[in-house]
């Protein structure tokens, strides 16, 4: 899966859990602080990053910007393989 | 199973109401954190009043609503994680209480999945035409909170509620169908209360704040999020329905955020959800009977209806019970 595949979804997945547009969903936002997401927002986009990409995410600690999130699926991803 | 009928119900909560904003006495928070996060504003908190005191107060109650002597009960079950002591059981303390001298009483612990497995166990118990039980779900989960750690503290209350339940061969039976998962391996997620084992042959290094409650939020918030539904689906489909027939969700209140998860993921609109976690905030095994209680005084839910009744939590369990009212 290409980089900006797996941005896609992880785009996806944050538009529909925020109701955010997708445009306010670039590879530098930072999740908490700019799209008003709280504790539980994150947790619903994490969990939901999982169950699409089959992947765990053991902690939140590292991942602020939707590039963190993205560079961690693409790092599990290639692990698994 | 046939004939078995919740003919009354009852609850009670502690006076002392606290709400969010006398939480800053002891942490670092808000109102508006707490109530945007869980959907709770205040929540009933014991003075002193032990779990047997509340569960007491709400057979007796249930009691005085029926023409039924104490000593009519074949049976007392109270679903709690959090007994007066391990032993008497907080049921037989109930039991002596009310002179229900007829009645065998024990406790049940599949924490907020208390209830639903307790309607599970005494439809089991409620076989023979005649029978009559009682069931209670009663906590005082403020004796098992650190008042002062932000992720758990606000999301407890106490309080009480229960059921009559009678096998009358002359009615259909109220409950159709259930569904009870545990996943085990997950018990980590979730837990309080813990006994160190402590005597003279033993020393236990186990960290003294596990006696309190830990939650591993996100856990829990994904076993919620994607079991009940599944389990509701479950319980649906064994009772011959399918999931828009239930008229009513009353679902653990545990928080709000959770209940509208579930109604999205079973794309049910969120009117079916009945809640009170606003003011109650999260009692465990008596959170179902709770909201039942409160909306069978109401008149919200009618004879007749489909009601989904669904607890999940502590071990990890889940468990959901549709019942025609």
């Amino acid at each position: 899966m290409t980089n900006d595949e797996i941005f896609s979804k992880v785009q996806a997945i944050i538009v529909d859990q925020t109701g955010e547009d997708a445009e306010k969903v670039t590879m530098t936002t930072n999740i908490k602080q700019d799209l008003d997401a709280d504790s539980l927002d994150i947790f619903e986009v994490i969990n939901e990053i999982e169950d699409e990409f089959d992947i765990k995410i053991e902690t939140e600690e590292g991942i602020e910007t939707v590039s963190d999130l993205v560079t961690f699926v693409e790092k599990q991803l290639a692990d698994k393989e | 199973m046939t004939g078995i009928q919740i003919v009354q119900s009852a609850s009670t909560v502690p006076e002392r109401v606290v709400p969010n904003d006398e939480l800053n006495a002891y942490m670092d928070t808000s109102d508006e954190w707490i109530s945007t996060r869980t959907g709770i504003k205040q929540r009933h908190v014991s003075t002193g009043q032990t779990t047997s005191d509340l569960c007491t107060q709400v057979a007796q109650k249930l009691l005085d609503q029926t023409d039924w002597q104490a000593s009519d009960l074949d049976f007392i079950i109270v679903a709690t994680m959090s007994p007066d002591y391990m032993t008497p059981a907080t049921a037989a303390i109930v039991q002596g209480r009310i002179g229900a001298k007829k009645a065998f009483a024990f406790d049940l612990n599949a924490a907020c999945s208390g209830f639903i497995y307790g309607l599970k166990v005494a439809e089991g118990l409620l076989q023979t035409p005649g029978t009559r039980g009682m069931l209670i779900g009663g906590e005082v989960l403020s004796k098992l909170i650190d008042w002062h750690e932000r992720s758990t503290a606000v999301l407890f209350g106490d309080g009480a509620a229960g059921v009559l339940l009678a096998n009358d061969k002359q009615t259909e039976s109220a409950f159709l169908a259930s569904d009870l998962q545990t996943i085990g391996d997950l018990g980590d997620k979730l837990t309080a209360g813990y006994q160190p084992v402590n005597s003279v042959f033993a020393s236990d290094s186990t960290d003294p704040h596990q006696r309190y409650f830990e939650m591993d939020g996100r856990a829990v918030y994904k076993f919620a999020t994607h079991q009940v539904p599944e389990s509701i689906q479950r319980a649906v489909t064994k009772a011959g329905l399918l999931v828009q027939d239930v008229d009513y969700f009353i679902l653990h209140q545990a928080n709000q955020r959770i209940l509208d998860q579930i109604a999205k993921r079973l794309d049910q609109p969120s009117t079916k959800f009945l809640t009170n976690v606003a003011d109650y905030g999260n009692t465990s095994a008596a959170s179902v009977p709770i909201l039942l209680n409160e909306v069978i005084q109401n008149d919200t839910i009618q004879r007749g209806q489909i009601i989904a009744l669904s607890g999940f939590g502590g071990g990890l369990t889940v468990g959901t019970q549709i019942i025609k009212y």
